[in-house]
This record gives structure tokens, sequence and C-alpha cells, in this order.
């Protein structure tokens, strides 16, 4: 164990491209950020400001120019076992079936088949999605085929949970609910979870804290704990404690100039 | 009333036209007293037609064809998805091998066919190569393409639970090259029935394409016409083949509506 107990470390983690003139274009600058065991985190920020980058950077799905992430004290270094990532998109594959699809990481990491089954059974179950196992993708509606991404990035039980804009591509409807399921979910198994949004009451009603970015090069502004009592419901976004974390968060952008209106 | 519209599309305008074409057909030789070796009226074609279905000669040359067309469209084929996937695969087989690909594929198939009729003889391996020749490029160039065609986020949804470059390839790579491939299976068969008649017409001492030639000199027109019905029957049978093949193996495909383009 690290001595101060941090689970996720990031540590000065900066990302540099170079453009196709020969210049180089910083993307990101001297990231550290600490995440406890089982904590729910949201990346805020507008776009641009390099937090879709961070993701794939701890996904091992980017190089990183700079720094360290360690899962315990384990330096990561390329995509791992340890963690589960859910894409914007469901990405699901059209020729597998959707029990199938669950079983992709499984498959991958040669996992004993009737084990994971019956953990794709158990985790299609909790999104309510039996009865949808031999079915293929193009039969579900686009919600059904995010929850299976959920539980495709759960099938081989990571300990983190990476979650990059997942419910962006949904109506404002269903992924309310989404928002509900997920927080549902990370109760029911206790995963610590780093998601991306660009949604401040999303990363509020999800969040221990919100990691707020700003772009150019992209860095964190500030790291607020939000201290509302769980579970959280979608009323107590009525409430004047979450309004009020919205206007301070929202503070952010007008002041940096990153939103406008 | 939508229903019967369409029936009327889907079965009565088609055989109207059927009827308006052949009759036009049959009634114009008629009546302008065209001469039988120049052009036939159909009913001339159809007696010829089913004279030729009752003979075994016919059943025979048929037969030698429709191997021919089989056997170097399978060994086509297969060269061409061998050779694509070995291309696709590896960046020096790339630089090494394509250059002489093209540089073949651009020279007329017909004109290399006497070369190959020198060197493999008059029976049926001349044709069955010269065959072969023609469905090699489609599946060589849709296996390439296919091959690299598959979505980025799909890789790196794969990538990302830690599968190697093998599983990638198998998992996502060979699935979404599988439309692309039967694009070019779909073209190499149309082309193979091409490339039999070919091979036979430069030197052969059986098929179709002998059979036509020799009715051709004979000026039996009806005759002519007839083995063309068949040839073209076939090449109608065999794409269906392959679609019906198709529909069944990349059925995710058809269901979404977004089939590839195909002939």
């Amino acid at each position: 164990m690290p001595q101060d107990g941090a689970f996720l470390r990031i540590h000065q983690v900066a990302k540099t491209y170079t453009a196709r003139d020969g210049s180089s274009i910083q993307a990101l600058r001297a990231i550290d950020l600490d995440i406890g065991e089982g904590e729910f985190v949201t990346l805020l920020g507008p776009s641009g400001c390099g937090k879709s980058t961070l993701l794939k950077i701890l996904a091992g799905l980017l190089p990183r120019s700079a720094g360290e992430v360690t899962v315990q004290g384990r330096s990561l270094a390329g995509p791992s076992r340890a963690l589960g990532v859910v894409f914007q998109a469901p990405v699901l594959l059209p020729w597998l079936t959707i029990l199938e699809n669950v079983l992709v990481p499984a498959k991958v990491q040669r996992i004993d088949p009737p084990l994971a089954a019956a953990r794709a059974r158990e985790l299609l179950a909790m999104t309510e999605l039996t009865g949808f196992e031999n079915r293929y993708p193009f039969e579900l509606s686009g919600g059904m085929q995010q929850r299976v991404g959920i539980c495709r990035a759960l099938v081989h039980d990571p300990a983190i949970l990476l979650m990059d804009e997942p419910f962006g591509a949904l109506d404002a409807m269903t992924r309310e609910t989404m928002n509900e399921e997920l927080q549902r979910i990370w109760q029911e198994r206790r995963k610590t979870v780093l998601l991306v949004t660009h949604s401040i009451p999303e990363a509020i009603y999800l969040a221990d804290r919100v990691v707020v970015m700003a772009p150019r090069p992209g860095h964190i502004v500030e790291v607020l704990p939000v201290d509302l009592p769980r579970p959280r419901t979608l009323e107590m976004q009525n409430t004047p404690e979450f309004g009020r974390y919205v206007s301070h968060l929202r503070g952010h952008f007008r002041a940096g100039g990153m939103l406008t209106a | 009333m939508g229903r019967g519209s369409s029936l009327l599309a889907g079965a009565v305008l088609p055989a109207l036209m059927a009827a308006l074409v052949f009759g036009g057909w049959e009634a114009a030789v008629w009546f302008f007293a065209v001469p039988k070796i120049v052009l036939p009226p159909p009913s001339a074609i159809v007696l010829a037609l089913i004279e030729a279905l009752g003979s075994s000669e016919f059943h025979w040359n048929l037969l030698i064809t429709l191997w021919e067309i089989v056997a170097g469209f399978a060994l086509g084929a297969l060269g061409g998805l061998l050779l694509g996937f070995l291309v696709a695969l590896s960046p020096l087989a790339e630089r090494l091998v394509y250059p002489y690909i093209v540089a073949f594929q651009t020279l007329p198939k017909v004109a290399v066919a006497p070369i190959i009729v020198i060197w493999f003889g008059y029976g049926l391996s001349s044709k069955i190569i010269i065959t072969a020749t023609i469905a090699f490029f489609p599946l060589l160039a849709n296996t390439i393409m296919g091959l690299r065609a598959a979505p980025a986020d799909q890789i790196e949804m794969l990538v990302s639970c830690t599968a190697t470059r093998w599983q990638v390839f198998r998992m996502v790579r060979l699935m979404a090259a599988l439309p692309y491939i039967f694009v070019g299976l779909d073209v190499a068969i149309v082309l193979s029935v091409i490339g039999a008649i070919v091979g036979e017409f430069v030197g052969a001492k059986a098929g179709l394409g002998f059979m036509l030639m020799q009715k051709n000199f004979n000026f039996d027109m009806a005759g002519t016409f007839a083995i063309l019905v068949v040839l073209s029957l076939i090449g109608v049978a065999l794409h269906a083949i392959v679609q019906t093949v198709q529909r069944r193996v990349i059925f995710w495909m058809n269901i979404r509506g977004d089939r590839p383009v195909s002939l």
C-alpha cells in the first residue's frame, strides 16, 4: 500500500502532441490527482480541456509525455485488467449477441467461461437487461446499448471504472435515468469511478469530488468535494444546496471565459 | 392502396414490360423480314434452347464450362484472399508485392490468355487459370480494404481490455472485413463467367464458349443466342448464390439496412 493510501494516483502527468509542422501543442500540464478506493470522481470541463485525453492516458490508449500513474502503488503502463472503460458511444460489436458483447473482455483475458457467463448474466440482471441476452445490438435502444457497455466494462471485475462522457449521446430524460442507475450500480459494486462529463448537474449528482479542468493547456482548476447525502435523488437537484454547487462551478467557467451565455 | 400499387410494380409491370420487349422483337423480325442469320426472333431462340437442353452434347459442354468457372473462381478467390491478408498484415509485403500486382492487373486478361493457353494447353487447366487471374484481383483489393476498415473505436475498445494484436485481428478486423470480402466474391463470380468464355475463345476443344464459336461459324444465330441466354443465366444464378450466402454470414448488415454496395 502507498504511504498516503491513494488508490489511483496521477502524478505530474502531462501530454504534448507534436503537430504536423513540428511545433508542439501541450494538451495536459502537470496533472496531480489522488483518488481513494471506492471513490466517485467526476472530471468536469469544457471541450478541449484535456479531460478525455487524461482518461485515455489512464486507460492506456494514449502514451503520456511525462508523469506517472499508479494503482495501489503499482505503476500503470498501457491497458490493464484493473480497469474497465465505458466509451462515449456504446461500441458494441454488431455481429455478437448482447451476452457475447458483455463477455468480450472475459474472452480477451481468458477468464473461465462459465464463471464469466454467470457474472455477465448477473450484471445484465442488475441493469434490467435480462431477456435480451440473445438479442443483437441493433435490436436495442441507445440507452440499453450503453447499459450493455457498462456491463462489459464490469465483467472482468476491474477495481476502477473509467467513463468517458458515457451518456453524452443520450437524450436528457434517458440521461437522468442512467445517472440514477449508475449511482445504484456504484453503491452495489463500490468501484472506484472516474467519469468525464461536461454537464455540471451530472458532475455534482454523481460525485464525491468534482475535479474542474480548464483548457490551454489542460490543467486542474479546483477539486470540489460534494457533501450531499447518498443515495441522491433527482429531486435533490432542486434543493438550494445543490443549486449552490451548480452556481459555484458555473462561476469557474464564466470567470475563465470558457463558457459563453 | 399502397399494397395494390406495390403488387402492380412487383409483378404485373415487369411481366408487361417483358411482353412488350419480346413481343416487339418478335413482331419486328417478322414485319421487317429480318434474315435469320442477322437477328433470330425470340421464338426461334426458345426452340433452339429447348433443343439444346435435350442434347447430351450441350450437357457435357455446360458441365465443362461450369467446372472452369467454379474451379477458376475458387482458385483466384482463394489466392486473392490469402495475398490480401499478407499485404494487409505486412507493410513489407505490401511494398514488395503490390506494385507487381497492380501492374499485372492493368494488363487486359484477354491479351494474356493466348500465352496461358500455350503454357497450359488446350485442356481445362488453361481455362481455369485464365478465370483465376480474373477472379483474383477483386478479392485481393477488397480483402486489403476490408482488413483496414475496422472502426477505430472498436479496436480501441478491445485494446483497452488488454487485447493483443492477434486478438484484435481475430475479433474485430476479420469480422469488419467480411462485408468487403463478399463484395469481392460477388464481383469475382460474375467476372469468372467471362474468364471461362474468354479462355475457350482463345483455344478449346469443349465448353459453352467453344460451342458458341461453332454455332457462330455455322451461322446458327438462334443457337448462338440460346447459349448466350444460358451464359447469362449461369451468371445470375452464381450471383444469387453468393448473395444468399452473404445475407446469412453478415446478417447484422442486412438488418441495419446499410449493406455494402454490390453488383
